[in-house]
This record gives structure tokens, C-alpha cells and sequence, in this order.
């Protein structure tokens, strides 16, 4: 709760900066806070206590503060990526105050026990971002990026409210924990509109994650926002909504399970399927990305689906979302800088090894992260992901998750080969600035430190 | 019962709305309109929250429309600061015409 207070707080702060012309100390403020939130994050995990705020409206319990955590660890790596973005737009605290705003919805997200706080941090999180994405005043394909996300945004908030109001005439409250106590006391009598709106809430959520089939938008939007507030969308916002799923499907609805679990296996399967296939034909590595991370959200679902009778996975949808998370916000900062000729296409990559030899071997590393290759990350979570699957009646999503896993793989080398056997056409040294060089080095570390040494993540996140 | 209509009219009224905009989202192409179908919905789903908020004797339904209109208020501003830097740069309010990012 504290961090929330803290990142609020910055918010406020950076919208000040411009009036009190302390914009050069605002980055290096700005990562201070982020630091203490999260200090101030593990010293809430510490006292192992369940405190609730705001009338029972946002409880930070252990999996709230895990997902901050991953969050506020996100959010710090990327405004260190971003520094040198920020200098060249005029509009400088603008852009910070927007996105310590979408990261106190996010923030939102994870904690909320109460409808009200749920509708309120998606629109918290979501609004600043549909600024963000057309921030790029001049570029007609930023501007229609931004009217995307925000048409399709509204309509899926439009359908969560709907939504909403059901269940709240079927229950009577917005409470999450008093509706899931009604929930099993009147078990047999709820009337028709109360699924119903169990129905429209899953898809209003699974627009935020965007899952198959509601992921049309996720493509045109990702390509046409500025490479860092993609990296933004891809982790942090995938992170929150993910956290806002999980918590209320199964803490909420996890008593009326068979009316939702068949629906969410087959829109895994959809997920799986349609991004895997589509990312192999994108040349375009954004738009690539941006199916790669809708295969993520299928894997990320899984969890929901298998933690319905077993409780024991929680460790399992941390530890992917954390390699998740750091995989993406690497594969974007490499991105970020190899586009920044404009190229945003596979053969921007063409010879980067020779280049820049370091670089090449981080996004090799980024990459096979993302594929779930041995020795990274993203291997061990998706390992964790289908050893929950195990002993639940999904086992043929199994089967597809790992067939489809071959085909990611696929894309995810077109890349490494782009940046090892292609020659690029100009041989001028690609220059990294060291804040960045620092990010992705890091990452890159952290996706090796967990991926060879994953019972140190579910340990600590084992309750 | 509400005044003697029953629940189920109210339902059935929001419905209609929230279906109308639905609708009108996916149809139109005009993007004035299209706010207004995304507000048509919103305000279909303010409607049945206060039915239901009366008919429960409970004020937090009607709290929570509130809470709706300030949010579908920043929504719309933030929809017409895109829509007029749009229209700067391709002169038209068609959302056919933005049609850059397919394949």
C-alpha cells in the first residue's frame, strides 16, 4: 500500500516539475521512488500481515505484493531505458506523470477486493496509456494507434461494467469476498443474468490481456505505438490484467468454476494457436512481438485454469510472469535501439553480431528466454506452467502448449539467424548509450540467474 | 418491484441500450458517433446499477455510477484530444480512412 501511496505521490510530483523547473532531477527522483516502493514492498512481505484499506477496497496480501514487486522491478528497468526518449520530446513530465499514473493503476490492479477498485485501476491504468500510444503527434500511425487502443478499450470497459451491474443485482454487493460468500450459499439459485455478466467480465478481461479471440486489436496497436510504450504494454499492463484475472476468477468466481473453465480452455487453445501461426508470418518485429505476447497470455491463463483444484500454483504464475516480464522489457530495449534508423523489420537485425557482438548475444539470450529454451528463464516457466496442468483435465492443452512452443521457437530464431549469418548493408557500429547497455546487460543476467537457478524464485515465493 | 414496474423491464431497457451502442460501435464509422455509442453503453449500464441500487436498498450502486460518469467524462476527453490531432493530419473524422497498420 505504501509503494501505491508512493508512486501517487511522483505522479504528483512530476506534474510539478515543469512549474518549479527541477526537470533534471526528475529521472533520477522518479528511479528513488521506484526504489523505495519497492523497499517499502518487501518490508510489507516481511511482516507477513493482511492488512485491507479503504473499507476492505484494496488488500495488499502475498500475491498483490509479488505482483507489485515484478511491477515496480519492470517499471524501474524501463525508465531507465527510456531516459534518453524522454529528452528528445518536448513534453517531458507530461510523459512521466502519465506513466507513473498508468503504474499506479497497475498497482491497482493487483490489490483490488472490491469491483470499484477493479473498474477504477483498468481505467487509471488504461487512460494514461491511450495518451501514450499516440504521443507521436506528427505520425499518422501512432495517432490511429491510440484511437485503436481507446475504441476497443472503452468498449471492453463498457463490457466490464455491464458486467458488473449483473452480478452486483444478482448479489446485492460489490465486495469480492461478500460475493463470493454468496455466491456459495445460494449456489443453486442465482438467477440467468448473473452468468451473464460472470461471461462479459471474463471477456472485458481477456480484451485487457488481449487472449484470442480478442486480440485483433493488440497487433496494429503494438506496431503503431512508440517501440518503449509497446514495452510498456507488453509487460507491465499484461502483468496488472493479468493479476486483475487471476484474482478474481479465482478468488471470486472460483466456486462457480465449471461455467467459465471450458470457455477459457478453448480460448488458450485459440490463443495458442493464432499467435503462434500468425507471429511466424510477421516480418515486422513489433508486430511479431505483439503475437509472441498473446502466446504468452495463453501460457499465463493456464495457470487460472489448472489452479482451480490445486492451489499450489501461485508460484508458478509469478515465476512467469517475472521471466516474462524481464525476457520482454530486454527483447524491447534491443529493439528500441537497433529500430532507431526506422527500420523496425527482421533485417534491421541483419549482421548485429559483427556490430555489436554483446548486444547480439543479450537478445539471443532475450529470445530464447521468450522460446522457453534450457538454461534461461522462460524455460523453467514453462516447465512450472505445465507441471500444474498435470493431474487437471486440460491435458490435451499440454500437448498443443508444447506443439505450439516448436512453432514460437521458429520465429523467435529468425531473429538469431538474422543477427549471426545475414550481412547488414552498412557496417557503422551500432551505439548503445550505457543507461541502456546497463538495462539490457542486467536483464540479460537476470534471465540467466533465474533460469539456472529457478528454486530460488519459487522458494522465496512459495506460500 | 420498483414503483411497480418489475425488475426484468429495467433489465430488458439496459439491455436494449447497451445493444444499440454494441452495435453502433462495431457499424459506424464516423468517429463522433462512435463516442456516442461507447457512451450509450456506459450510460445502459448506469441505468441498471441504479435499478438494482434501489431495488437492494443499497447506496453503493449508486456510487459506483459516479465513479462511471467521471471515468466515461476522462475517456471522452481524451477520445476528442485524439480525435482532433486526426483530424489534423488527414483532414476527416472516417475511421475507414485509418487503415495503416493491416498487413
Amino acid at each position: 500500500m505504501k509503494g501505491l501511496l508512493i508512486i501517487s505521490g511522483l505522479g504528483i510530483l512530476a506534474m510539478l516539475a515543469e512549474i518549479f523547473k527541477f526537470k533534471k532531477l526528475l529521472l533520477p527522483i522518479v528511479l528513488l521512488g521506484i526504489i523505495a516502493a519497492f523497499a517499502l514492498n518487501f518490508l510489507e512481505w516481511q511482516t507477513r500481515l493482511d492488512i485491507s484499506y479503504f473499507d476492505n477496497m484494496i488488500s495488499f496480501d502475498k500475491l498483490a505484493i509479488a505482483f507489485s514487486g515484478i511491477i515496480l522491478l519492470t517499471a524501474f528497468f524501463w525508465f531507465i531505458l527510456a531516459n534518453n526518449y524522454f529528452d528528445k520530446s518536448s513534453s517531458l513530465v507530461d510523459h512521466f506523470a502519465l506513466v507513473l499514473f498508468a503504474l499506479v493503476g497497475a498497482l491497482m490492479l493487483t490489490a483490488f477486493k472490491n469491483m470499484t477498485t477493479l473498474f477504477l485501476g483498468i481505467e487509471i491504468m488504461s487512460i494514461p496509456l491511450y495518451v501514450l500510444a499516440a504521443s507521436k503527434k506528427e505520425d499518422l500511425k501512432s495517432n490511429e494507434a491510440g484511437f485503436k487502443y481507446l475504441i476497443m478499450g472503452s468498449f471492453a470497459s463498457g463490457f466490464l461494467l455491464f458486467g458488473i451491474a449483473l452480478i452486483y443485482g444478482a448479489c446485492g454487493t460489490f465486495d469480492i469476498m461478500k460475493m463470493r460468500m454468496f455466491i456459495e450459499h445460494n449456489a443453486t439459485q442465482l438467477p440467468l443474468f448473473f452468468y451473464v455478466g460472470v461471461v462479459l467480465i471474463l471477456i472485458a478481461l481477456l480484451f485487457k490481456v488481449s487472449a484470442a479471440p480478442f486480440h485483433f486489436w493488440a497487433p496494429d496497436v503494438y506496431e503503431g505505438s512508440p517501440t518503449l510504450i509497446t514495452a510498456l504494454m507488453s509487460t507491465i499492463v499484461k502483468t496488472a490484467a493479468f493479476a486483475a484475472i487471476f484474482r478474481l476468477f479465482s478468488i471470486g468466481f472460483g466456486s462457480i468454476s465449471e461455467v467459465w473453465t471450458s470457455a477459457l480452455a478453448l480460448i488458450i487453445a485459440a490463443s495458442l494457436i493464432i499467435a503462434n501461426f500468425s507471429a511466424a508470418m510477421q516480418s515486422n518485429v513489433k508486430r511479431m512481438l505483439a503475437f509472441s505476447s498473446i502466446s504468452h497470455a495463453g501460457f499465463m491463463l493456464m495457470v487460472i485454469l489448472a489452479n482451480i483444484r490445486t492451489n499450489i500454483s501461485l508460484d508458478a504464475i509469478i515465476y512467469y510472469s517475472l521471466a516474462y516480464s524481464i525476457g520482454s522489457i530486454s527483447a524491447f530495449g534491443i529493439l528500441y535501439n537497433v529500430s532507431r534508423k526506422g527500420n523496425e523489420d527482421i533485417s534491421a537485425f541483419n549482421g548485429l553480431s559483427k556490430n555489436n557482438p554483446l548486444i547480439a548475444l543479450c537478445m539471443t539470450l532475450a529470445m530464447f528466454s521468450l522460446a522457453g529454451i534450457p538454461i534461461t528463464a522462460g524455460f523453467f516457466a514453462k516447465y512450472f506452467v505445465f507441471t500444474t496442468l498435470i493431474g487437471t483435465p486440460y491435458k490435451w492443452l499440454l500437448i498443443l502448449a508444447i506443439i505450439t512452443s516448436a512453432v514460437g521457437a521458429y520465429y523467435y530464431f529468425k531473429i538469431v539467424i538474422a543477427m549471426y549469418f545475414n550481412k547488414s548493408e552498412d557496417d557503422a557500429p551500432l551505439i548503445i548509450e550505457n543507461s541502456n547497455k546497463f538495462v539490457i546487460i542486467i536483464s540479460t543476467f537476470l534471465i540467466l540467474a533465474i533460469g539456472i537457478f529457478p528454486s530460488f524464485v519459487s522458494e522465496i515465493f512459495k506460500f | 418491484m420498483i414503483n411497480g414496474i418489475s425488475i426484468n423491464m429495467y433489465l430488458m431497457l439496459s439491455t436494449i441500450l447497451f445493444t444499440i451502442g454494441a452495435v453502433g460501435v462495431m457499424a459506424r464509422r464516423n468517429i463522433i458517433i462512435l463516442f456516442m455509442c461507447i457512451e450509450l453503453m456506459l450510460n445502459a449500464v448506469n441505468l441498471l446499477l441504479v435499478a438494482f441500487s434501489v431495488l437492494h436498498h443499497d447506496s453503493a450502486g449508486q456510487v459506483f455510477v459516479f465513479f462511471v460518469m467521471a471515468v466515461a467524462a476522462a475517456e471522452v476527453a481524451v477520445g476528442l484530444a485524439i480525435l482532433s490531432m486526426i483530424y489534423r493530419n488527414i483532414k476527416s473524422i472516417d475511421s475507414d480512412l485509418l487503415r495503416n497498420l493491416k498487413n
